[in-house]
């Protein structure tokens, strides 16, 4: 039942309601709203009761181990939200005064710093709202850096055709040509094809490592020289820095800029699809092209950085500063992992990627890259499944759900046949990850049984499998009343 | 070890299946001349309570003060139990709803909230959400140059009572794509944009969208319905950036002249989103249905199951950029999923009447305050008479500084404005002030006093200064 099937005319939540009604004769009729819209007319109390069952029907990190791959669902610690909601922050103005602004602008400073310190970056902007926002600031300060020198020819940027999908979208935004990079079997980049593809028509690459298929690129200084050698830049996707925080950091890797995923790493909330925060961090070369604000200190006090003081920045990307409430809590994460915290990060993620990818192929699974060490994650391909049984990735990861387990990652990287790409993050326990196990030979079981099962999976959620042919073809994303 | 289960027999037992002697093993594969030495700088862990002693102190040197800053984001009463709902573990740790069938909750908010919004704005579709207001109006250009074919024309009209920040915006996301914005003059005295000025600004080339503020940056109100049908008349799209709160009072977009607005816009942080010092923040988006498909951003729409059974899921996903990569709408990935939890808990307990009731609270306060400025300093309205919502430029004396003005009663907690001298030179020595729901009679009273006093006509002095600058 939708909130809106709950209206009854003249129904309100009056405590929330301003007490005075105050009319107005200010505003011009022709630039007045004739009619109310149609909103809720609920109690208080039903709309908490709505929201709070509809929140029951959902699947989170709190409540499931949550597997997805490349997007590191690691338990969020509550501190976080409580000491971001603090009322000194919660309410703090973006536009308020540096006098009134210092204990927020010191939180970010030192994140600033952190973040720094664990990329091997020389400055870092907290600006970008998120990761591809994060790519879209990255590859415009690479343009940025070219046009600086006048070198305006270079027209392309390289993308590995495993990247996320985001990668070369953020390039086109910026001006861009894609042009792809194959992967080898092995799960390396395509070093000969690389060398072919590189020119003075190339303005920079866009990798991530571990790479998306779940292993260390080996050969990133050798594609480093080669990129350098040709005057483009690296650019790293800070997607999957969980697996070498503390171990290995993009910019002793030869990386001119990255972007980091704070939602990811540094176990900010998901939300249900956002906010994220995707700070950006650069190399000496890029330095006076970082978007703004940024915050510097100056003595005992924090100052803001802005165009004025920038005047080479790409500028600014949101309204204000970021999404600062992210970057809190991102913070406070951090304090609390502190410096030995940040290695076991990777460690143990790395440990639990190899232990269970270690248990499905000793149970009979196809591990993608069986003679590769795991990162923090590792994909599964089900293509001798879906030949043999007809159970399908899809299948596989709708019956996981009815098992009490979110389903990984399906069919990405696009490259690798009915993959599944497992994510298991440092928060999980031994226990959890024997469980999963157990939970995918039972399904393994059931599809050479009766494949039925898993094609009719999930039973227990609160809808089957939907339509989504009839969702796209049928639009219906605003409810009507006669509807 | 924070946030991590294994015990050392854990440990032992999982290296041992792995077949690896130690942890460090794992990381073989990573060249020996890369790896990085103890990160120095990272300093060392503290235990909640530590870190919340930390956190409290930072917070309280940020709070105490009174503020009327508007200037894109405003200071509204949010119900109790909206952050209550939002931060329950099943909203706030789930992720975005690929499996359909495990995350109906959120699915099925996201598209109660996308009826709210298009039924405030009144308009046929909405996304569920991009990043925020500015970064909203950046992809509203965009997707307005995609579905304007028709005018063969990259040209966007862009008044200059458009918030300067999203003005900034725009430009640094849409500069490399050969879209060409034009600035449109306000008319000075009235602090909104008059149809000549479109004229000269549009000259004898084609557009393909005008942008139309509402409120203005000032806080004024366009002429929308003159506007919106000059747009149309040279075959342009209308992009309205709108304050949702100022809706529940104002002509919706979707009705604004003979057509209404094509693309809907703007900040929706007033409905239910704390200050936070400007982010996380939540863009919305509204259409028609003929530009549903130039949409960015993740939509949810409404279908069955395979028995019949009514349900929520991700639709017209081939815009996006997982399957569409580098031909996608944008590159934009999530959407501010939780921000819209809060908003749509925050809608559904105001309903249409709380939303009202609130805009002209707002919008009383701040005739209410200005009359209190106004009796006890003298100063002036920049743009007297004219309508507008619940902000508005003043003009300072000319001997006094804006700048140091707006300082002296920070001294005293009082947060008196934005100080407009370096984004409208052309106004002089002026502020813009906001009002709220939230301000009482105190609050107004306490900043026409202090301001009295900088001013140089009264020498008492309420309170003592927090800040000796």
């Amino acid at each position: 039942m939708l909130i809106f099937e709950h209206n009854s005319p003249g129904r309100h939540a009056l405590a929330q309601h301003p007490s005075h009604y105050y009319p107005t004769e200010d505003i011009p009729a022709e630039l007045r709203r004739k009619k109310r819209p149609v909103m809720p007319e609920v109690s208080e109390m039903q709309a908490v009761r709505h929201y709070t069952r509809l929140s029951q029907k959902n699947f989170s990190i709190d409540t499931h181990f949550y597997p997805l791959g490349s997007c590191t669902m690691k338990y969020n610690p509550r501190a976080c939200n409580t000491f971001a909601f603090l009322p000194g922050l919660r309410d703090r103005h973006p536009l308020a005064p540096e006098s009134h602004s210092q204990g927020f602008m010191a939180c970010m400073y030192e994140l600033q710093e952190m973040l720094k310190e664990v990329t091997g970056m020389k400055e870092v902007s907290l600006a970008p709202a998120a990761g591809a926002q994060g790519e879209f600031a990255g590859v415009a300060m690479i343009r940025a850096y070219h046009d600086d020198n006048n070198d305006t020819a270079r027209a392309e940027i390289l993308v590995p055709d495993a990247a996320h999908g985001t990668n070369p979208a953020s390039a086109v935004m910026c001006g861009y040509k894609v042009r792809e990079i194959p992967t080898m079997d092995n799960g390396d980049i395509d070093i000969e094809k690389l060398r072919e593809s590189v020119g003075p028509q190339t303005a920079g690459i866009m990798l991530t490592n571990p790479s998306t298929v779940g292993v260390f690129e080996r050969k990133i200084t050798e594609i480093a020289g080669i990129m350098h050698q040709a005057g483009a830049l690296l650019y790293y996707d800070g997607a999957n820095l969980n697996a070498i925080l503390g171990k290995v950091r993009p910019g002793d890797m030869g990386f001119d800029v990255i972007h980091m995923n704070l939602h990811k790493t540094f176990s900010t909330p998901h939300g249900g699809g956002g906010p994220g925060a995707g700070p950006v961090g650069v190399s000496e070369r890029l330095k006076p092209f970082l978007p703004v604000p940024m915050v510097d200190k100056d003595g005992d006090d924090y100052v803001w950085v802005t165009e004025n003081e920038a005047p080479q920045s790409i500028g600014r990307l949101l309204s204000f500063a970021g999404n600062a409430g992210v970057l809190l809590r991102a913070y406070i994460y951090a304090r609390l992992l502190g410096r030995d915290g940040m290695h076991r990060v990777s460690e143990f993620s790395t440990l639990n990627a190899n232990y269970l990818a270690t248990l499905l192929k000793d149970a009979g699974f196809d591990l993608a890259y069986p003679e590769r060490r795991a990162s923090h994650e590792f994909i599964l391909t089900l293509k001798r499944q879906a030949k043999e049984q007809g159970a399908t990735a899809m299948d596989f990861a709708k019956r996981m759900l009815d098992k009490g387990v979110h389903a990984p990652t399906t069919y990405f990287p696009l490259l690798i046949a009915e993959c599944l790409l497992i994510e298991p993050t440092e928060t999980e326990d031994k226990e959890t990850l024997d469980e999963f196990c157990a939970v995918m030979e039972a399904i393994q079981k059931e599809a050479e049984e009766d494949v039925n099962i898993l094609k009719n999976a999930p039973e227990t959620m609160p809808v089957k499998r939907l339509d989504d042919v009839r969702a796209a073809k049928q639009l219906d994303i605003v409810w009507h009343a006669e509807s | 070890m924070p946030f991590i289960p294994h015990t050392e027999q854990d440990i032992k037992a999982m290296l041992a299946r792995i077949g690896a002697d130690s942890i460090e093993d794992l990381f073989d594969e990573i060249p020996e001349e890369l790896r990085c030495d103890e990160l120095e700088q990272i300093p060392e862990r503290l235990s909640e309570m530590e870190v919340g002693r930390i956190m409290k102190q930072r917070a309280a040197q940020d709070a105490g003060a009174t503020c009327f800053i508007g200037a894109g984001a405003y200071q509204h009463h949010i119900p109790a139990a909206v952050w209550e709902i939002t931060t329950r573990g099943e909203y706030y740790t789930a992720y975005t709803p690929y499996q359909a069938e495990a995350s109906q909750g959120t699915l099925q908010l996201l598209y109660e909230y996308q009826t709210m919004m298009a039924n405030l704005t009144a308009m046929e579709a909405s996304n569920a959400s991009l990043y925020d207001g500015a970064s909203g109006l950046a992809e509203s250009v965009l997707m307005a140059v995609r579905g304007n074919k028709k005018a063969k024309s990259r040209r966007i009209l862009m008044p200059k009572s458009v918030h300067p920040n999203y003005r900034k915006v725009v430009h640094n996301i849409v500069n490399n794509q050969n879209i060409e914005l034009v600035e449109v003059d306000y008319q000075l005295e009235r602090g909104s944009t008059l149809i000549p000025a479109f004229d000269a600004a549009k000259g004898d080339d084609n557009i393909a969208a005008v942008v139309i503020p509402q409120p203005t940056f000032f806080g004024t109100l366009e002429d929308v319905n003159a506007i919106t049908d000059w747009a149309h008349k040279h075959k342009a799209l209308v992009i309205a950036v709108v304050n949702p709160m100022a809706l529940a009072i104002l002509t919706p977009p979707g009705e604004w002249g003979e057509k209404g607005a094509d693309i809907v816009c703007g900040e929706g942080q007033p409905m239910g989103i704390p200050l936070s010092s400007g982010g996380p923040y939540f863009g919305f988006m509204c259409t028609t249905k003929a530009l549903i498909r130039q949409m960015p951003g993740r939509i949810i729409g409404r279908t069955v199951d395979m028995d019949g059974k009514e349900g929520f899921a991700l639709t017209l996903q081939a815009r996006e950029q997982h399957i569409r990569r580098s031909k996608a709408t944008s590159n934009i990935c999530t959407n501010q999923g939780l921000m819209v939890t809060a908003a749509t808990i925050y809608m559904s307990i105001m309903g249409a009447e709380g939303l009202e009731r609130t805009a002209l609270a707002s919008h009383h306060n701040l005739k209410h305050l200005v009359r209190k400025l106004k009796a006890a300093t003298g100063i002036t309205e920049v743009f007297d008479g004219q309508p507008g919502f619940h902000e508005c430029v003043l003009r300072l004396p000319k001997n006094s500084d804006a700048q140091s003005v707006l300082r002296s009663l920070a001294a005293h907690n009082i947060l008196g404005g934005f100080d407009l001298s370096q984004d409208y030179p052309e106004l002089g020595n002026a502020i813009l002030v906001c009002s709220t729901e939230v301000h009482t009679e105190e609050d107004m009273d306490k900043y026409a006093e202090h301001l009295q006093r900088i001013l140089g006509l009264s020498h008492e002095c309420p309170v003592r200064p927090k800040f000796a600058n």
